[in-house]
């Protein structure tokens, strides 16, 4: 049983230093045998493992992970979360995971720090304003909370932006999700992960799975470098990995995996209390609770397993970034790092069952997957649960690239993830 | 970040250049006899491999030539470069 954190558990534990803290989580070796079995142990791998504890009664599972959990992606992106998406499908998605993001600090007993301090999308030329004007009407009738703001507006929302019409890509205006936000990506992972430890999930970390055993069009387990683990269900979250994965059980998925890279500044003083996004010219800013800029960039266009990005696209987001905000000409940046995603053609997600019975895929969030990850955690284990899709993800299925029914959010929504 | 050795150029940054993907997929011979399946297949369905992987490069900031190259995509190194239509240097 796990103690509770709170104020007192805070204090009684400062009587002895702080060093008589219960474990988060235990270390365990991985039994024989599981009910599913979750390939690796990200926020959405975490997520799905702690629901389907949760919500699925299924507590003989296990998560394995090659490195430490939430070392991949969920530990370098730039935390932003909205749901402002363009379509239908989309919307539901990502307000699914935004609703459950309100709530969750408190359900897992851990606090994630979710800060709802609004994303404002930024507009530089008239087919961003009419785009945005576009997503903002679309918002609302799927009663997102989205609004369109005028130049002046954006200055008094943000008063650092250079809003002056003489710059090489001024400020038109743009949109507001006052819902959005972010939140502390490491300890999604570990709040997770102490939930799911508690309801009996075996998280088993150092341990790459390096083969995916069937027998003829139904999975019977996985190898691992911990050993041979047998598993009638077997779910990926793998990220910039999932085709290595699926290419081990033969599959072969409409992914391409290329570095993306985010970079911190130095930590200073509260400067600017929003996250404010710009597509056309590829800059997104935020401040840390830590007083760091976090700033993104783009994706290299070539595919890359090497966690390194290109420099030049570091330095285009960087000029973006000082044209916009003069104020931060002086910075240094502290950090820079990259990341492998796993980008769809139609720059969707997919949660779907395979054409082989027990094998799952949840991967192809691209640039932008944290924002769902409660989300994707639930209707995960929901699709491996029931062996069915969830209604909410029931687009996102693999099939889509054969039927031709995919969720556009690429070109339709010029959407930075 | 990398050098390339452009095939008609020689060594350039990276940066002058755009990837083209995976390289060696044809185009459908008989587009009207395809399947569903078989357009996803090619359109879409990618090997994506971690590893030396075949590829297009173009020289976009420079010749504006297309070519192939194959490159080790784990760590960025370069294999070898070749020209459209000829065959692989190595297997």
């Amino acid at each position: 049983m796990k103690n509770k954190y709170s104020i007192f558990s805070l204090i009684k534990n400062a009587f002895s230093y702080h060093e008589n803290w219960q474990k988060a989580w235990k270390d365990p070796t991985p039994k024989k045998e599981y009910d599913a079995v979750i390939i690796g142990g990200g926020g959405h791998g975490l997520a799905t493992a702690y629901y389907l504890a949760k919500k699925h009664n299924m507590k003989n599972i296990a998560v394995v992970e090659k490195g430490w959990i939430g070392g991949g992606n969920t530990g370098r992106n730039t935390t932003i979360i909205r749901s402002n998406y363009l379509w239908d499908a989309s919307t539901g998605l990502y307000d699914h995971a935004l609703k459950l993001w309100e709530g969750l600090s408190q359900e897992i007993n851990y606090n994630v720090m979710f800060s709802q301090r609004g994303v404002m999308n930024l507009a530089h030329n008239l087919q961003d304003v009419r785009d945005l004007k576009r997503r903002t009407h679309a918002n609302r009738l799927n009663g997102i909370d989205a609004v369109y703001l005028s130049t002046e507006e954006v200055k008094k929302f943000c008063p650092i932006i250079n809003t002056s019409q003489d710059i090489r890509y001024p400020v038109l205006g743009g949109t507001l999700q006052r819902r959005a936000g972010t939140a502390r990506h490491d300890a999604v992972a570990w709040g997770y992960a102490r939930g799911a430890d508690e309801m009996g999930v075996d998280i088993i970390q150092n341990c790459e799975v390096k083969g995916i055993k069937r027998s003829g069009d139904e999975v019977e387990g996985i190898e691992t470098t911990r050993g041979f683990i047998k598993t009638k269900k077997v779910g990926v979250v793998a990220a910039g990995h999932s085709s290595v994965l699926a290419n081990m059980a033969g599959l072969r998925l409409p992914l391409e995996s290329k570095p993306l890279q985010a970079l911190v500044s130095e930590p200073v003083k509260p400067i600017i209390d929003t996250v404010v996004m710009s597509n056309a010219v590829h800059a997104y800013v935020s401040q840390s609770d830590k007083g760091e800029l976090v700033i993104g960039a783009g994706t290299d266009d070539y595919i890359s397993y090497s966690q390194k990005g290109s420099h030049d696209i570091v330095e285009g987001t960087l000029n973006a970034i000082l044209e916009l905000y003069p104020i931060f000409s002086r910075m240094r940046m502290l950090r820079q790092w990259g990341g492998i995603v796993d980008i769809c053609p139609d720059a969707s997600p997919i949660i779907s069952k395979t054409t082989i019975k027990g094998l799952y895929f949840n991967c192809g969030w691209g640039t932008g997957g944290f924002k769902a990850t409660p989300g994707s955690g639930d209707l995960f284990a929901h699709t491996i649960a029931n062996d069915e899709p969830h209604k909410l993800n029931a687009a996102f299925n693999l099939n889509r690239f054969i039927s031709g029914d995919l969720v556009d959010e690429h070109g339709a929504a010029a959407v930075a993830h | 970040m990398f050098l390339i050795t452009c095939p008609f150029c020689g060594e350039r940054e990276q940066s002058e250049f755009k990837a083209g993907g995976e390289a060696h997929i044809e185009r459908p011979k008989q587009p009207t006899e395809l399947s569903d399946d078989e357009w996803a297949e090619y359109l879409f369905m990618r090997k994506n491999i971690k590893g030396i992987q075949f590829e297009r490069w173009n020289h976009a900031h420079g010749c504006r030539k297309w070519f192939n190259m194959i490159r080790d995509t784990s760590n960025d190194t370069i294999k070898a470069v070749y020209k459209m239509g000829e065959k692989p240097p190595v297997k």
